[in-house]
């Protein structure tokens, strides 16, 4: 099945249909105003927040506030936020450049993210128009600072048993907040706080509590492993008076503003990390090419070379993702001409799934790329003076916030779960014609169609998941939200499989385009396949080992070599070929 | 008060610049442009005179080819009111022409103030200036670090750097300023400056509609561009302390003839 171009992909359905390069949007998409958008960032990085990086991350308030200002006056706070408030309401692609250029300084990064993110959008999305009215305009400047506040001492992870709790005094007129909040992303600057309690201690509900209300009490700033340069404390609220019309969207809807903004957050967080990514690899193709040992710069070795032509496949192949995620999204909220915020959250929540897997694998992404760093860089990697060792530190936290991995991968195989069974997607109907085809699966002729045997084992990774996950159904019924250790397995396939998808359709398109360096960009297809289709093998073989036995057991391995024969191509001289690229140029180059 | 802002877009500062084999130009593919960073201090200076005095305007005028644009595009959205594009698309004229095309417009923009940058990053001539000052027999003060309107408009209190101090100099308005480096810190684009600014008419003249035949105005001819010849490769020296000394008195003495 493929779709006709205007069409708009359902979320998730990647899965069960297949995709035209022609209706992606990749980097090699941006318009030319999106470029300028995303230079302004990097230019406002480069020449405000780089020079004062000591003072960020030795948490010289002052500074920062002023570093937020000067954003707000360039408009690099208001690009989600509609003109009518102050704003520019433009697309979110343009928001994710923003993101990504912010990267170069991690603590900021967070501080602009949690402000311009978590910190705003709920307003954007779920306020009322006097609400709208009296914050936006000054979030867009960084006059008023905003922090998310959801996270208790005894809550995280689980978001909904939160226990602060709202009570509405007599005159109906305020709720008296009580309870703890910790871990709160911009709690020493903030001048506003969207905090989630329960009502009656069941309806989760929405406030904009303002600071310098009597009873509110701040913790003092964490010590953190990384982003040391960005605040974060506890927010103590005792008999806190909130007037009745700062309840933020519906009276018991609170999740759906915590959790939809969290979609966000995610999306924004893969754009932000790619970013990171990216400035890493710069970083260390410069010191790699500069630094020799054995009369040689160590970027001629072969395991130097190894790493960096990794560090730059994965971050090419995650910033496809977010990209085409983007795509996505801003095609939803087109049909509003960008003016009404609702139609981009309902575009944001259909792409729920895509917004988890970003997350996930855009930030272990970072991981990889920030610890090869640190390891391009030896003794050097180590010491703070050199860049790598607060990058390495700073990417550690994206695993943990917006939702854990762990938390986000149970999501998005959920989310894929129940779309199906409301026949949101057809995805039973997918399982099944996969189980119908576990004889099939001979590898097509030679053909000259570009990425054509990628093409075949990426389908066939398809029906390797579907009936993977239909094995497990079969087993476990409702139950296997029980089996995480399945649940992780089969989110890594599904992940791994946008991560293939999302690079084919992006290079194709691009070589459809521009005809030079083709062996380059083949290279990193076929690099990423080859290796992905191993450890899809892995996967594929554990799952079925884990829901299946006997004679099914032997057919399901029959097909899982079927469906992913293909042999092994030689990679080293491909990766080589890419570390070259970037040792060339000294920079992520693609 | 009008003031006008003569702009140049040149190759990014950074970029490395390749000579044709030729030398009749450099390649530009490829090349990323710029406003010439000295004109960015010129058009803050002007767009904080406009902020200060009430009912300015502020035009930005420059001679180059469709790319240009680009740069008109970025001083409107820094502050600039109207910005004009005298279009010349054949081979690059001689600064003499580019004066006098530029006094040409000025002209009918009667400008109280004229600012350029004290020179272009590119070709280094700091000429033009001058030049449209003689042009216009206007008085010229280059290589400007403060100015300040006096009298309600008809004089400017400048300051400019000489070596080991200061000169303050008045000067009579209209004139013509070249701003150098410490003028002031020039802002940079906001995003809603810049969705003005793409929506903003640039007037467009032809230049052979403004001076019909302006080549001839040409004094000066571009002969040809060459590289700086490339410096030879260091040496050297091994041995004992007391052979390398030897060699080096030779070297000196023999082959570089320095002692
Ligand atoms: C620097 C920083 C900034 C933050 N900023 C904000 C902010 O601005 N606003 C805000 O509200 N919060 C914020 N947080 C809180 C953050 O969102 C939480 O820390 C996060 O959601 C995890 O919650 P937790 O720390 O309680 O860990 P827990 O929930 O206790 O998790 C501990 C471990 O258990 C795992 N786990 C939990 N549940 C499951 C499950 N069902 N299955 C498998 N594994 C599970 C987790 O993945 C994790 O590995 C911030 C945290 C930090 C460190």
């Amino acid at each position: 099945m493929t779709l006709p171009q205007q069409e708009i992909p359902k979320g998730g359905s990647f899965l069960i249909q297949e995709t035209e390069p022609s209706s992606v949007f990749t980097p090699e998409d941006f318009t030319e105003d999106q470029k300028l958008i995303a230079q302004t960032a990097r230019d406002f990085m480069n020449r405000e927040a780089v020079p004062k990086l000591e003072q960020i991350e030795s948490q010289n308030w002052e500074v920062i506030l002023g570093l937020m200002r000067k954003a707000g006056e360039l408009g690099l706070l208001s690009i989600d936020i509609p003109e009518e408030y102050g704003g520019l309401g433009l697309d979110k692609t343009s928001s994710m450049l923003i993101s990504e250029n912010m990267a170069k300084v991690g603590s900021f990064a967070v501080t602009h993210g949690g402000h311009t993110g978590i910190g705003t959008l709920p307003i954007v999305y779920f306020g009322t128009e006097e609400q709208k009215k009296k914050y936006l305009p000054k979030f867009a400047t960084g006059e008023w600072i905003s922090s998310y506040s959801l996270t208790e001492p005894d809550s995280g992870s689980d978001a909904l048993s939160i226990k602060t709790s709202a009570t509405l005094s007599q005159d109906g007129k305020t709720y008296l907040l009580n309870g703890s909040k910790s871990f709160l992303t911009n709690a020493g600057i903030a001048d506003v706080y969207i905090t989630f309690a329960k009502i009656d201690g069941e309806k989760m509900t929405g406030f904009i509590v303002e600071k310098g209300l009597s009873g509110i009490q701040l913790g003092k700033e964490e010590k953190k492993m990384g982003i040391k340069g960005s605040s974060t404390r506890t927010v103590i609220l005792e008999n806190v008076s909130v007037p009745a019309e700062n309840v933020l969207g519906e009276i018991g809807k609170g999740h759906k503003i915590a959790f939809n903004i969290l979609n966000m957050g995610r999306f924004k967080l893969g754009a932000g990390v790619i970013g990171g990514a990216k400035q890493v690899i710069t970083d260390a193709a410069q010191y790699a090419k500069q630094r020799k040992q054995f009369q040689k710069a160590i970027s001629e070795f072969g395991m130097i070379k190894e790493m960096l032509g990794e560090m730059g496949i994965r971050a090419f192949v995650g910033e496809s993702m977010v990209y085409r995620t983007a795509g996505l999204i801003d095609r939803i909220a087109q049909k509003s001409d960008g003016k009404n915020p609702q139609i981009s959250l309902s575009g944001i929540e259909e792409y729920a799934i895509e917004c988890s897997i970003i997350k996930v694998y855009a930030t272990e992404i970072l991981s990889y790329v920030t610890d090869q760093a640190v390891q391009i860089f030896g003794g050097y990697g180590f010491m703070e003076e050199y860049p790598v060792a607060r990058a390495y530190r700073d990417s550690r936290i994206n695993r943990i916030f917006e939702g854990t991995n762990e938390i986000n991968r149970l999501l998005m195989i959920g989310m894929l779960l129940k779309r199906g069974m409301e026949g949101k997607i057809p995805l039973l109907q997918a399982a099944q014609k996969a189980a119908s085809e576990l004889t099939e699966g001979s590898p097509p002729e030679e053909s000259s169609d570009l990425f054509s045997h990628e093409t075949w084992l990426l389908r066939n990774c398809k029906k390797l998941l579907l009936f993977a996950a239909s094995l497990a159904f079969q087993k476990y019924g409702t139950q296997l939200e029980e089996e995480e250790e399945l649940i992780e397995r089969l989110s890594n396939m599904l992940m791994e499989i946008y991560a293939m998808e999302s690079l084919i359709l992006r290079v194709k398109k691009r070589l459809e385009k521009q005809k030079d360096k083709i062996e380059l960009y083949s290279a990193l297809v076929n690099c990423f396949l080859n290796d992905t289709i191993l450890r899809m093998e892995v996967l594929g073989k554990q799952v079925f080992a884990a829901v299946s036995e006997g004679d099914m057991l032997r057919i399901a391995l029959t097909a899982l070599r079927k469906w992913l024969k293909h042999n092994p191509v030689n990679t080293i001289p491909l990766r080589r070929k890419i570390a070259d690229a970037i040792i060339e140029s000294g920079v992520y180059c693609f | 008060m009008r003031i006008v802002v003569l702009v140049k877009q040149v190759p990014d500062t950074a970029a490395q610049i390749q000579i044709k084999p030729d030398g009749s130009g450099i390649v530009e593919e490829g090349l990323k442009y710029i406003l010439n960073p000295y004109d960015e201090f010129a058009v803050e200076e002007a767009v904080r005179l406009k902020e200060k005095i009430s009912s300015s305007e502020l035009f930005v005028l420059t001679v180059g080819l469709e790319r240009t644009k680009e740069i008109l595009r970025t001083c409107i959205a820094v502050g600039a009111d109207q910005a004009v594009l005298i279009l010349e698309e054949g081979e690059p004229l001689d600064p003499f022409s580019t004066a006098e095309l530029l006094a040409k417009k000025i002209e009918s923009l009667h400008p109280d103030l004229i600012l350029s940058g004290k020179q272009a990053a590119d070709d280094d001539m700091a000429y033009i200036g001058g030049a449209v000052a003689q042009r216009l027999n206007f008085p010229f003060v280059s290589v400007v670090t403060q100015v300040e309107i006096l009298e309600n408009g008809k004089k400017a209190k400048i300051k400019r750097q000489i070596e080991g101090g200061e000169e303050i100099i008045e000067v009579d308005l209209p004139c013509v300023l070249s701003a150098q480096k410490g003028l002031n810190e020039p802002r940079y684009p906001s995003l809603a400056g810049m969705m003005k600014a793409k929506k903003k008419e640039i007037e467009v003249i032809k230049a052979a509609d403004l001076v019909p035949d302006i080549r001839k105005f040409a004094r000066t001819k571009l002969e040809r561009l060459q590289p700086v010849p490339v410096r030879p490769a260091g040496k050297i020296l091994q041995g004992s302390p007391e052979k390398m000394v030897k060699d080096l008195v030779r070297f000196l003495k023999d082959e570089e003839k320095v002692i």
